[in-house]
């Protein structure tokens, strides 16, 4: 067991849109790409509070990235939102056990 | 074959010089600069106002139209004032009348309106032109005629018609981050896809190379494909820098959905020429319906901030339940002084060093040596919400977890504690608008500006 952003090279969180969070997982190389691979769909969907099947994932092997979006918890700006630029959730993804 | 050279990701971050003096000097046929996005929120777009200074503003541009002169050939910038909303636009209008006057040049400048008028929103979206995209709040006629501002992101086609009237200059309003880029290589018929492509890695400057400060880039497009080559003096592409790039802030790292169709870049292979410089070829675009995306803003209350600072250890770790006494205590008060219920305004306390970033998402707790209780007051007018922070002050100054204690009084960093934020706006649409005519919902105005000496201009 390790923290995912302990073994990794960055894990970066941005908005993609007002309505849409996303968290690129840079492993950097080949072995810790597929380390990071049998991370469960659900377990990212529970950290952000969402459906599941609301999480787009893509294993991008070329580039050793994996990356995960979300609709954004907290819809950019509004009364309830507290990170504009959708930068801290990635922190919930780097300290994840895996 | 076109060449673009983007002089960084967007106007008022800043530029290396030098490499926009080696840019010049490779005789580009266009420069493209984004002026702006969504990324900085919503105040932005409901305000119509730029983020950037306007000194900023004007010594970047400055340079851009010096630039512009001496390389002969339009220079575009989508997205004017960060927001591409019409007053942004015309304040950036505004700072080019200065500088021509100030560089004795004379121009052509085509500013191309991409503000949406409510009424018409309105009709077209009782007539089913309007779209939902996944995930997008609930909308109709009155949230339509709450917006300060709505805007439409323009495409390729807008700006080409911008490029059209001879202008030398082009004041954009909201367009996609890409369609600037994108504009000049579809014209002059290259690759759609790598057209589309190039523009997505190079609407951030450099960003997509190894040195992202750096800025300025510039891009070669041609029937095939696409070559991209920093000019920084120690910037170089990679084949991974260039095809991380469709990572960044993106949903969808494969596909990108602009005005008319989609582009898809699964199959794009990324060869390196050099140590510096990367060819893309093999991305496709996709002809679809003619869609332009929304975006509108608008007032969602009024806010007052204060700020308490805890760094007694028994206040500290008992934090959350001080900060729901005093909510209640601030609450009972407004309730009895002002007889306003719980429900007409919004009042809630985060905590800075405990939560404040995630909410009800955190799972660490460590205690730490110090909170931040940042009192957050939501309110119908600006009125009431300094009001009811003048209601919260003395609750956050003193409010002791328990009766039989001393009064104790926590950190104020400021006089007055309150802060008023003015109007708090929210993004309301997530939509796109279905289009005949890629103009019809867009309107170019050209102005001859006549100061100094004809700059010469190069063939186009």
């Amino acid at each position: 067991m390790a923290e995912l952003g302990s073994i990794v090279e960055k894990v970066r969180s941005k908005n993609a849109g007002p309505f849409w969070l996303t968290i690129d997982i840079f492993c950097g190389n080949r072995d810790v790409f597929d380390r990071v691979i049998p991370l469960p769909t659900a377990r990212v969907a529970a950290l952000f509070g969402v459906e599941e099947a609301q999480v787009k994932r893509f294993e991008i092997p070329d580039l050793n990235v994996v990356k995960f979006s979300v609709p954004r918890p907290v819809v950019q700006g509004t009364r309830t939102d507290r990170d504009m630029h959708g930068a801290g959730w990635g922190a919930l993804l780097a300290e994840l056990e895996i | 074959m076109t060449r673009v050279l983007i002089p960084t990701g967007a106007l008022g971050l800043g530029y290396d010089r030098a490499a926009l003096a080696r840019g010049v000097a490779n005789r580009p046929d266009i420069i493209a600069v984004d002026g702006g996005s969504t990324d900085s929120g919503p105040s932005y777009l409901g305000r119509g106002v730029s983020k950037y200074s306007r000194a900023s503003t004007k010594a970047e541009w400055r340079d851009l139209m010096l630039a512009r002169a001496e390389a002969g050939v339009p220079l575009v910038i989508g997205t004017s004032g960060t927001c591409g909303a019409d007053t942004a636009v015309d304040w950036l209008y505004d700072i080019t009348v200065e500088l021509a006057a100030e560089l004795g040049q004379s121009l052509r400048v085509a500013r191309l309106y991409s503000g949406q008028n409510g009424a018409e929103m309105t009709k077209a979206l009782a007539a089913d032109q309007i779209v939902p995209l996944p995930g997008a709040p609930e909308i109709s006629a009155d949230v339509l005629a709450s917006c300060s501002n709505i805007v439409a992101l323009a495409g390729a086609e807008q700006i080409q018609a911008a490029l059209a009237t001879g202008a030398d200059i082009v004041i954009a309003g909201r367009t996609t981050d890409t369609a600037i880029i994108a504009a000049l290589p579809l014209l002059n018929s290259d690759h759609a896809g790598a057209a589309w492509h190039g523009a997505k890695v190079g609407e951030c400057g450099a960003i997509a190379t190894t040195n992202p400060a750096s800025g300025t880039i510039q891009i070669d497009f041609d029937a095939g494909g696409f070559v991209i080559e920093p000019l920084g003096a120690t910037a170089r592409a990679t084949p991974y820098t260039v095809s991380a790039h469709m990572l960044y802030e993106n949903s969808d790292p494969f596909i990108l959905y602009e005005p008319g169709g989609h582009l898809d870049v699964t199959a794009a292979r990324y060869s390196a020429l050099d140590d510096r410089r990367v060819r893309v070829e093999g991305s496709v675009w996709v002809p679809g319906p003619y869609t332009v995306k929304l975006e509108g803003a608008r007032i969602a209350g009024y806010q007052t901030v204060a700020l308490a600072l805890l760094r007694e250890r028994r206040y500290v770790a008992a934090a959350r339940e001080w900060a729901d006494m005093v909510i209640a205590e601030t609450r009972a008060k407004v309730a009895a002084r002002l007889g306003l219920s719980d429900s007409d305004y919004d009042l809630e306390i985060r905590l800075i060093g405990v939560d404040a970033t995630l909410g009800a998402l955190e799972n660490r707790r460590p205690l730490p040596a110090e909170v931040g209780a940042l009192g957050i007051v939501t309110a119908p007018t600006e009125v009431l919400s300094a009001e009811i922070g003048k209601f919260l002050n003395p609750y956050l100054l003193h409010h002791a977890l328990t009766e039989d204690e001393p009064m104790p009084t926590f950190a104020f960093p400021f006089s007055p504690a309150e802060m008023q934020r003015g109007a708090l706006y929210e993004f309301c649409l997530n939509h796109v608008l279905h289009l005949q005519d890629p103009m019809q919902a867009f309107r170019l105005t050209v102005s001859e500006l006549k100061h100094g000496t004809d700059v010469k201009m190069g063939p186009r």
